[in-house]
């Protein structure tokens, strides 16, 4: 069962087209990555989920059902740039944002509590926004995002101004969250923390749909037959005939192998030249690295 | 609907529980009684200032001569020389010689004063009033006239305006003079009111585009509703202070009244004083203005004025909204995009204030129907009980105006709001019109 699919989203603004036929399936329950430099498309792809702003063509549909008026309730959305009332007191606040999404002012109560009492923040409700700090205001901005227990939470750079304690905080909500079932979008441009988190993932880069599939996937797909080996012994001296060495340090190598070696013929060929394996890893493609392949490749085919 | 009514009061609440906007309801009144009370003690002053006057009148002119308050008069005997000498002995602040009638026929009289203090404008007046008067009895007797004939000359005219149809109500001469200054308060309520509460709806969505809220909010509601929550919810923070204040204004300056004695109107009296006018003219004109007051039909004017509030508020407001969703973070940046709706408010007021003087003129036809200036020219006009047809005219004008000026503005403010940077231009605004989702 896939929560949401996009199918051939185009959205054009005056000058250049934010979203050129994007479609994808994201399935129930994942964390799925939205990627792409700055600029790709990834927040119009948001506000078109988030119902913000409408596809000019192409249809998304939430739970299999098309888009429509009473599905905010259920996305829960945090924006890159984040915003609250600053003269609203932090209870006031919640209770304000989780009606607007449908709870009832009981039941926004039992949330916010719960909440503040996960977070140990009980004595919050009067303080105002603007009194603060930077951090707290970012866990103000979280619970409301999740107050309304949605099915689909969108997490556009969500850690971009957290320091690593409160950073590691939401981190945890995140994982939190999809034990609970919910299925999460994390929009980044951060490579690293997508391969921590996501299962799923899309890159896109000017609007343009580069690269999906599950995080494994994509790197199996782009593993380029390098392993790396730690050894004792001396290295045969027709060694470089089975692939390309990339690195080599006294007692250990790195060796992209030519395309028909499976790492099984290699691992024989060492030991039958009485070389002593310590470790033999394959050394599988960052995400960084892929995206860095796949989006340079394409700037430089448009230029 | 649901969520336009949270967005409401969460606007309203917000406002209404500020200090400042509890301070400023509160204290404007109370300013206003403090005024009344300073103004009042100013005026009290100068009728503590006591003069004693020594009349030398050698051919007995004057006869008797009444004293007021402030003013005690005493006839003297002696010579202008030796009251010099003795005046200030006798506790006298000035002297005052009357020359002798030369010619019964001479309509000029000089009278001189002596004295250190030169006599104040009030007082000179009044004393000049009394001589006349003391002059005329004397030159009635003297010339041998009958007193009740010469009184029979005067003739008061005064206009009483009446309808040609006697089914209308009769109005009185007042009404004219009552309507303008009721029309000229109503009317510049309601340009403090377009402006005030118009630019507060503007800062509002500014500071929700500054602050980023506006996505997290566009996300659970419509734009529509946004904008809608906000100018309705600050339209009623205006009703608020307004009725807080149509209430308090009268009970503090009641109060003031009972404790003080005096009211604003005693500033009235005493200019009613200098300019000769006979206190008993004066209350009969004060009853015939209250009654002008009552004979007003306010069943009709308050549901209008609250109707033009409304519809010029939801006009104006809508059209600040849009102008604030275009604005980026700089206000100074943005100010040229308010200067197309400031205009014609400020057009509006100089209206008004030719209209209260000729309310039934085809200016004041006209500009009561124009949508931008009827909500300020219109409620002026109300006490001058305008044509039927033109009140009619003027409210479904104004109400099909806001209603498309709000949709027009809901059009700017969905697109406005969710772009930052720099402010727009009036041709963006015009594309963003036509711009889909």
């Amino acid at each position: 069962m896939n929560i949401l699919s996009l199918k051939n989203v185009v959205k054009t603004y005056q000058d250049h087209i934010a979203v050129n036929d994007i479609s994808f399936d994201m399935p129930e329950g994942c964390i799925f990555g939205l990627l792409g430099p700055n600029g790709a498309g990834k927040s119009s792809i948001i506000r078109i989920i988030t119902t913000i702003t409408q596809a000019d063509s192409g249809a998304v549909f939430l739970n299999g059902e098309p888009l429509n008026s009473s599905h905010p309730s259920q996305i829960g959305y945090m924006p890159e740039e984040r915003g609250l009332y600053k003269k609203m007191g932090v209870g006031d606040h919640l209770m304000y944002l989780a009606q607007l999404k449908g709870l009832s002012k009981a039941d926004a109560k039992q949330a916010i509590d719960h909440w503040f009492e996960k977070f140990s923040i009980q004595d919050w409700w009067d303080k105002k926004v603007e009194e603060l700090s930077k951090g707290m205001q970012q866990k103000i901005q979280f619970i409301s995002t999740v107050i309304h227990k949605p099915k689909l939470l969108i997490l556009d750079e969500p850690f971009s101004g957290l320091d690593p304690i409160n950073a590691n905080l939401i981190k945890d909500e995140i994982y939190e969250m999809k034990k609970q079932g919910v299925s999460i979008i994390f929009s980044t441009h951060r490579m690293e923390q997508v391969e921590e988190i996501c299962e799923h993932i899309l890159l896109i880069n000017q609007g343009k749909n580069v690269l999906q599939g599950t995080v494994k996937d994509v790197k199996d797909q782009y593993k380029e037959n390098k392993f790396e080996f730690k050894y004792e012994g001396t290295l045969p001296s027709d060694f470089n005939d089975h692939g390309n060495v990339v690195k080599e340090s006294p007692g250990s190598v790195i060796i992209q192998l030519r395309e028909e070696e499976s790492s099984n013929d290699f691992l024989n060929y060492l030991l039958r030249n009485n070389i002593r394996i310590q470790s033999f890893n394959e050394i599988l493609p960052t995400l960084n690295e892929i995206f860095i392949r796949k989006v340079g490749a394409v700037n430089i085919a448009e230029s | 609907m649901n969520k336009l009514w949270l967005i409401v009061q969460r606007e309203y609440l917000t406002r209404v529980k500020k200090r400042s906007f509890i301070l400023t309801t509160i204290l404007t009144p109370l300013a206003f009684g403090l005024f009344a009370v300073v103004v009042g003690f100013i005026f009290r002053y100068e009728s503590d200032d006591l003069k004693r006057i020594a009349i030398i009148d050698k051919e007995d002119i004057l006869g008797a001569i009444s004293d007021e308050d402030n003013l005690i008069f005493k006839f003297e005997d002696a010579s202008l020389e030796e009251m010099k000498k003795t005046y200030v002995e006798k506790n006298y602040d000035a002297i005052m010689v009357i020359p002798p009638l030369k010619n019964l026929q001479d309509t000029r009289l000089t009278v001189f004063y002596y004295s250190d203090d030169p006599l104040g404008l009030d007082m000179r007046f009044m004393v000049e009033n009394k001589l006349q008067k003391s002059i005329r009895k004397y030159k009635i007797t003297a010339l041998n006239l009958d007193a009740k004939e010469l009184e029979s000359l005067d003739t008061k005219v005064s206009i009483n305006p009446e309808p040609i149809d006697d089914s209308k109500a009769d109005t009185s001469p007042m009404a004219a003079g009552v309507g303008a200054a009721i029309g000229g308060v109503m009317g510049f309520i309601m340009y403090f009111v377009v402006f005030f509460y118009g630019s507060m709806v503007m800062r509002s969505v500014m500071e929700e585009k500054t602050s980023r809220i506006v996505e997290v909010m566009i996300s659970s509601v419509k734009p529509f509703q946004l904008m809608m929550g906000k100018i309705i919810g600050v339209g009623g923070v205006g009703l608020t202070q307004l009725i807080i204040w149509a209430i308090l204004i009268p009970i503090i300056s009641m109060v003031v009244q009972g404790v003080f004695g005096f009211d604003l109107e005693s500033s009235s009296d005493m200019s009613a004083a200098a300019s000769q006018i006979d206190p008993d003219d004066m209350q009969a004109m004060a009853a015939q203005i209250m009654a002008e007051i009552k004979a007003l039909n306010w069943w009709a004017i308050f549901p209008l004025f609250l109707f033009y509030f409304l519809g010029g508020y939801f006009l104006y407001a809508s059209l600040f909204a849009a102008v604030g969703s275009a604005i980026g973070d700089d206000l100074g940046e943005g100010q040229s995009l308010t200067i197309p709706i400031t205009i014609p408010v400020i057009l509006a007021l100089y209206i008004m204030m030719v209209v209260i003087k000729a309310p039934q003129s085809s200016l004041a036809t006209w500009s009561s129907i124009f949508p931008f200036f009827s909500p300020i020219v219109m409620p002026s006009r109300l006490a001058f009980s305008p044509p039927l047809w033109e009140v009619i005219v003027s409210m479904l004008v104004l109400i099909i105006t806001s209603l498309f000026f709000v949709w027009l503005s809901a059009r700017i403010y969905r697109i406005g709001i969710l772009m930052y940077g720099k402010k727009a231009s009036f041709k963006e605004l015009g594309k963003w019109l036509f711009y889909k989702g």
